[in-house]
């Protein structure tokens, strides 16, 4: 089996337009949600996100492209480009061929239906632009990366709700351990801050009006986010070759389904997955420093996660750290595993762990060390991120130094 | 029909139970209806009179709306009508 490595990193989130800064807001325990700001928002009941603010499509993509680049995509293209270029890798020839794109998304062009369905059915309107479907379908993000940058392998989107960019990245992780590719661009995206988007998830009423507080006793709700996360995954000899910077390695990725319920949470289905990666990795479970959490602020995910947390590791759950950074940049769904490995690079490579802000009363059922409120210094040689999906689909991968 | 009558078919009706099984002294848990289940119900609800239930399935005792018995539904339901029509 080959090994696997992170040779670029790129983002645009709530908290920041590249990686730098996004590392820069979590050391600073930094909140990125803020008041929604988009058409009939006034409408809602929840009116709070992780929205990407100041943010000027047409200064960074033209006419044409625009005309074909839902919001989710553009997320995908500035993070893919930040990425690829911190690799330095170019693709041509055979390289080419052996490297794709697989990235995760659960809402796709999203922005793009929601826009459309409201030009003809309450603006009665009888025409769309001709580009509807290629701007709104799921994989228009891979897609366009596949052209950006001539990857002509294996390249498709993965859809498993909240757990969609680390299946997204476990995929890519399998290709490249397998010797099916050389490198792949991996991550996810998601851009689900309309109307319609907010309005779904309203119904299920498990959005706070206030803050994403994860872990905390007064925790009432998650709260959306949007944006991109963006690697570039490389098989080892192929980066060392030429001697390429290495982020961290993929060392273990394990998936599992609750086959239990649509919405509710199992903490078999969690553990089975945690301890899947780590076997995967062949990891004893006292190495692992720091978990990044799903962690999305609701009752019934905050409590089953540390429990399954608490039963994988035993008597070691007390010393290890695990964080939710969705406090700060909020829930980005199907690109939220990738925005959030971040945080799991930055404690391997810079020894910051990102901390859970908003924390403000400490809850019996999660009772762990959640880094409340401001980062930590520390020294850790493997990180986990898990992701717990709607659907019962659950996806964590395991990363250490090299 | 009068409110109470109309929430007790609606919470049968989520519970899969006869209307005459349904009790005002009833507790959500009692009828076998669960967190999803009342999230439903309270949508059926707000549909049925076109009123706006205040109600976080996250902290469901913290909410402005109490859910603690079928009475105290309807006691609340009675309540927001009467603020929409006054």
């Amino acid at each position: 089996m080959k090994r696997v490595v992170i040779t670029g990193a790129g983002t645009i989130n709530a908290l920041g337009s590249s990686v730098p800064a996004t590392l820069e807001a979590m050391r600073e325990g930094r909140c990125g949600i803020s008041e929604l700001e988009f058409r009939d928002v006034d409408r809602l009941a929840i009116t709070i996100g992780g929205q990407v603010k100041g943010f000027e499509p047409e200064r960074v993509f033209n006419r044409q492209q625009l005309a074909l680049y839902d919001r989710f995509t553009q997320f995908t293209l500035i993070a893919a480009r930040e990425a690829v270029a911190q690799s330095g890798l170019t693709f041509h020839d055979a390289l080419s061929e052996r490297s794709g794109v697989v990235l995760g998304t659960s809402g796709g062009g999203l922005t793009t239906q929601d826009e459309n369905y409201r030009a003809v059915y309450e603006e009665g309107k009888n025409r769309v632009h001709p580009f509807v479907v290629p701007k709104l379908m799921n994989n228009a993000a891979a897609s366009h990366v596949s052209m950006e940058f001539n990857l002509r392998g294996p390249s498709f989107t993965v859809a498993t709700a909240c757990a969609s960019s680390n299946h997204a990245m476990g995929q890519a992780f399998h290709m490249i351990r397998s010797g099916m590719c050389d490198a792949m661009i991996t991550g996810g995206s998601e851009s689900m801050l309309c109307f319609g988007g907010v309005k779904a998830w309203e119904g299920l009423r498990v959005m706070t009006k206030d803050a994403c507080r994860p872990f905390s006793a007064n925790r009432n709700g998650m709260v959306q986010g949007e944006g991109a996360g963006v690697f570039v995954f490389e098989e080892y000899t192929h980066a060392k070759a030429r001697g390429a910077e290495i982020l961290a390695e993929v060392r273990g990725f394990a998936m599992t389904s609750d086959a239990a319920d649509i919405v509710m949470p199992s903490k078999q289905g969690a553990a089975r997955a945690i301890a899947g990666a780590m076997r995967d990795g062949g990891i004893d479970r006292a190495e692992v420093g720091y978990i990044n959490a799903h962690g999305t602020g609701t009752a019934a995910n905050d409590k089953t996660e540390c429990a399954a947390v608490a039963d994988v590791f035993g008597p070691h759950a007390d010393a290890l750290m695990m964080s939710s950074t969705k406090s700060m940049h909020g829930h980005l769904i199907g690109g939220t595993g990738a925005v959030e490995l971040l945080a799991c690079i930055m404690a391997l490579r810079d020894g910051v762990i990102a901390p859970t802000i908003g924390y403000q009363e400490p809850d019996p059922e999660c009772a762990l060390d959640v880094v409340p409120n401001e980062a930590r210094e520390a020294s850790v040689d493997v990180v986990l991120s898990n992701a717990f999906a709607f659907g019962g689909l659950n996806a964590v991968l395991a990363l250490s130094r090299v | 029909m009068e409110v109470k009558q109309q929430v007790i078919e609606i919470i049968a009706e989520q519970a899969l139970l006869e209307p005459s099984d349904v009790t005002m002294d009833s507790t959500p848990e009692d009828l076998g209806i669960d967190s999803m289940g009342l999230v439903e119900s309270i949508f059926s609800i707000e549909e049925a009179f076109d009123i706006s239930i205040p109600f976080n399935a996250n902290a469901p005792s913290e909410s402005d709306f109490d859910i603690s018995s079928v009475a105290s539904i309807v006691a609340g339901i009675e309540r927001l009508i009467a603020e929409k029509t006054s």
